[in-house]
């Protein structure tokens, strides 16, 4: 562009180069958006033949150890749609989940949308704010680990977090619960052993608030122990990638301070794979709340799964499988979208 | 050894077949690699670990009678702590806790090692085709992995256990079968690099066909890398193995570290300071997948020394 000595050549040279960039990231979106959508049919497929395929007959499930006349299976059968063909059968899913209907819950007689959308905020809550507390210490912690290396600190910070990555997340809630809930010698238990909030709570109040934080406490420091021993590792790692780049020779030998190279060169690089990694964990809300809404006894979505296995209630479980991964395949063309829009270099 | 003997009773081999060749090369190799690895401390120390585990799940029936895991032949009360008699102290049902701890161990570790195998075969045969077949099979199967890693594990492993039925083999397959995408993509980007290097050009030029090339030429060079994975898939297998027993999707008549802490908090041991139930378990699950991620991150660290230091 140099050569261009002609103002309005050069404006219109850069005009194109926009341009040029702007529909490559065009066309990157709409690939991600395209392979997101495949990947969402690919799950609708895998949804309902995993039910209706595989061994294991729902009506025959459900009836289980109980007298089941024949005439009473099939009025189930019909009422649920299973007296049709397997073909018309994947015809009416189609049509019906395309539509947001779920089907009917064979143990709350309510339809299983309504049910996922009473149970989502729960969820989102704890793993929401569970998942800012970790990005927040976990990059925090990989920063100062990678940036002095091999120190008492690093070495303390990266024991911790592969002994909390070996640990089942749930494991660790029940240690709590009976450290600080239950109590144990001389800690008194002051948190709340389950539950959501308190059975006298007024909720849209101050206290009513105040008590569901209280009751979310020990669940929320149990999931954020656990995401955080991902997040620093990952952190730490992407941090040394770049220690070894010119342009941190280069910075230093401007004569730039240290925190200055380390928080202005080194780490905005370092944080896209973190960023990467840390939306994409978004996508598994449901997933990591199933244990621990089991242990603490948090009525979200996690544990309606849960509960859903022991009737079975096939059309719970289809739901929240549902919902659970299109979280994760929303939450990947996010990190993608997100990752194309930082660095320019994966828009291939 | 067999180096020596190759030429029969002169005992000086003239000169080495190709196959001694290649086994002498590897065995070098290989010994190079152990010497990387043993100065690695943490790795070490993750050997040392699993060395243990190993231990007492063979040795078993010797270290604890598999009488004392039936509930009929209990002697103790119920939750009695620690004493000089139940080193542990005992379960719900009167059983020693540490007699359950040494069993488990077994399903733990079988179930592991077994959901890592098929793990590994599936996720290894599809990179390695994904990545050196092009064309459209390349690509179909590059999109089943792409698709198999966005379904979330925990709630497929759930249903399928839930569809299939509670057993060992059962619970065995539902984490092979979900924790393959991984191994795949990192075998398949291996393998694209390794194919554009000259020798596979060579090979192809004298002629050789393309299983030849995949079998002989790609895979041992993808076998490190396998290797590297399945450490860290196994403590992966472990913990899915313990979470799906917790959530009562294990097999109902064998006692894991997951079932354990199943019984554990159905019949509130937590509530109760029934420590001596709760604690053991999860102490074993952590120090034998921090043993086996000790380990992989060694190997990787042999494999890849860019990686040296971390």
């Amino acid at each position: 562009m140099t050569l261009a000595t002609n103002p309005s050549v050069a404006e219109a040279a850069e005009e194109v180069e926009t341009s040029r960039r702007h529909r490559s990231y065009g066309r990157y979106v709409l690939g991600k958006v395209l392979g997101s959508l495949a990947s969402l049919a690919f799950v609708l497929v895998v949804n309902f033949f995993l039910f209706r395929v595989l061994p294991g007959d729902p009506a025959r499930n459900l009836s289980r150890g109980r007298f089941v006349s024949k005439g009473q299976l099939a009025a189930f059968n019909k009422t649920y749609g299973l007296d049709q063909s397997v073909p018309q059968q994947f015809l009416t899913y189609l049509n019906n989940t395309l539509h947001g209907d779920l089907g009917i819950s064979i143990k709350y007689r309510v339809p299983v949308s309504q049910l996922i959308l009473d149970r989502l905020w729960p969820t989102l809550l704890l793993v929401g704010t569970s998942t800012i507390l970790a990005a927040i210490i976990g990059v925090w912690l990989g920063i100062r680990g990678a940036w002095k290396r091999g120190g008492a600190f690093d070495k303390a910070s990266t024991g911790t977090s592969l002994t909390l990555y070996s640990m089942p997340e749930w494991w660790l809630g029940l240690l709590l619960i009976a450290v600080f809930a239950v109590g144990w010698g001389p800690i008194p238990g002051i948190f709340p052993t389950g539950g959501l909030h308190s059975v006298d709570a007024q909720p849209g109040t101050l206290s009513g608030v105040l008590d569901t934080a209280w009751h979310l406490t020990l669940p929320v420091i149990t999931l954020t122990l656990a995401y955080l021993a991902d997040y620093s590792l990952i952190m730490r790692s992407s941090l040394l990638d770049e220690l070894g780049e010119d342009y941190l020779t280069t910075a230093r030998a401007k004569g730039l301070r240290d925190i200055v190279v380390r928080n202005r060169h080194a780490v905005p690089n370092a944080l896209l794979p973190t960023t990467t990694v840390i939306a994409l964990s978004i996508g598994f809300v449901v997933s990591g709340a199933i244990t621990i809404e089991t242990v603490f006894s948090i009525p979200g979505l996690g544990l309606l799964g849960v509960d859903a296995l022991e009737t079975p209630d096939f059309w719970v479980l289809q739901g929240t499988f549902m919902v659970a991964s299109a979280g994760v395949i929303a939450a990947n063309l996010v990190a993608n979208l997100l990752y194309g829009l930082l660095d320019p270099r994966v828009r291939t | 050894m067999s180096a020596v003997e190759g030429d029969g009773s002169t005992g000086v081999p003239a000169t080495l077949s190709a196959r001694q060749l290649a086994r002498r090369r590897r065995r070098e190799s290989f010994l190079r690699s152990w010497r990387i690895f043993r100065r690695n401390r943490s790795g070490m120390l993750g050997l040392v670990i699993l060395a243990v585990f190993a231990f007492i799940a063979l040795a078993a029936p010797l270290l604890a009678s598999s009488q004392g895991l039936e509930v009929t032949q209990a002697t103790g009360g119920v939750l009695e702590p620690p004493s000089s008699q139940y080193w542990l102290g005992t379960d719900d049902q009167g059983r020693s806790v540490l007699t359950l701890l040494i069993w488990g161990a077994r399903i733990s570790l079988f179930v592991g090692l077994a959901a890592t195998v098929i793990s590994m075969v599936i996720g290894t045969l599809i990179g390695l085709i994904s990545g050196f077949s092009g064309g459209w099979a390349g690509a179909v199967l590059f999109r089943l992995t792409e698709w198999f890693l966005v379904i979330p594990f925990l709630p497929l492993a759930i249903v399928l256990a839930t569809v299939l039925g509670r057993s060992l083999f059962n619970i065995v397959l539902v984490i092979g079968v979900t924790s393959w995408p991984g191994t795949a993509l990192l075998i398949r980007s291996q393998t694209l690099s390794i194919k554009e290097r000259a020798y596979i050009e060579r090979a192809r030029v004298l002629g050789a066909g393309r299983w030849h090339q995949m079998s002989r030429h790609v895979l041992p060079n993808v076998m490190p890398m396998v290797f590297a994975n399945t450490t860290l898939t196994v403590a992966i297998a472990i913990l899915a193995e313990t979470t799906l027993s917790f959530l009562g999707l294990g097999d109902p008549t064998r006692v894991s570290w997951g079932s354990m802490l199943d019984d554990a908090f159905q019949v509130g041991a937590i509530t109760t300071g029934a420590w001596w139930f709760i604690v053991p378990p999860g102490v074993c699950v952590v120090l034998v997948v921090l043993a086996f991620t000790l380990i992989g991150q060694a190997l990787e660290e042999v494999l890849n020394p860019r990686l040296k230091g971390r």
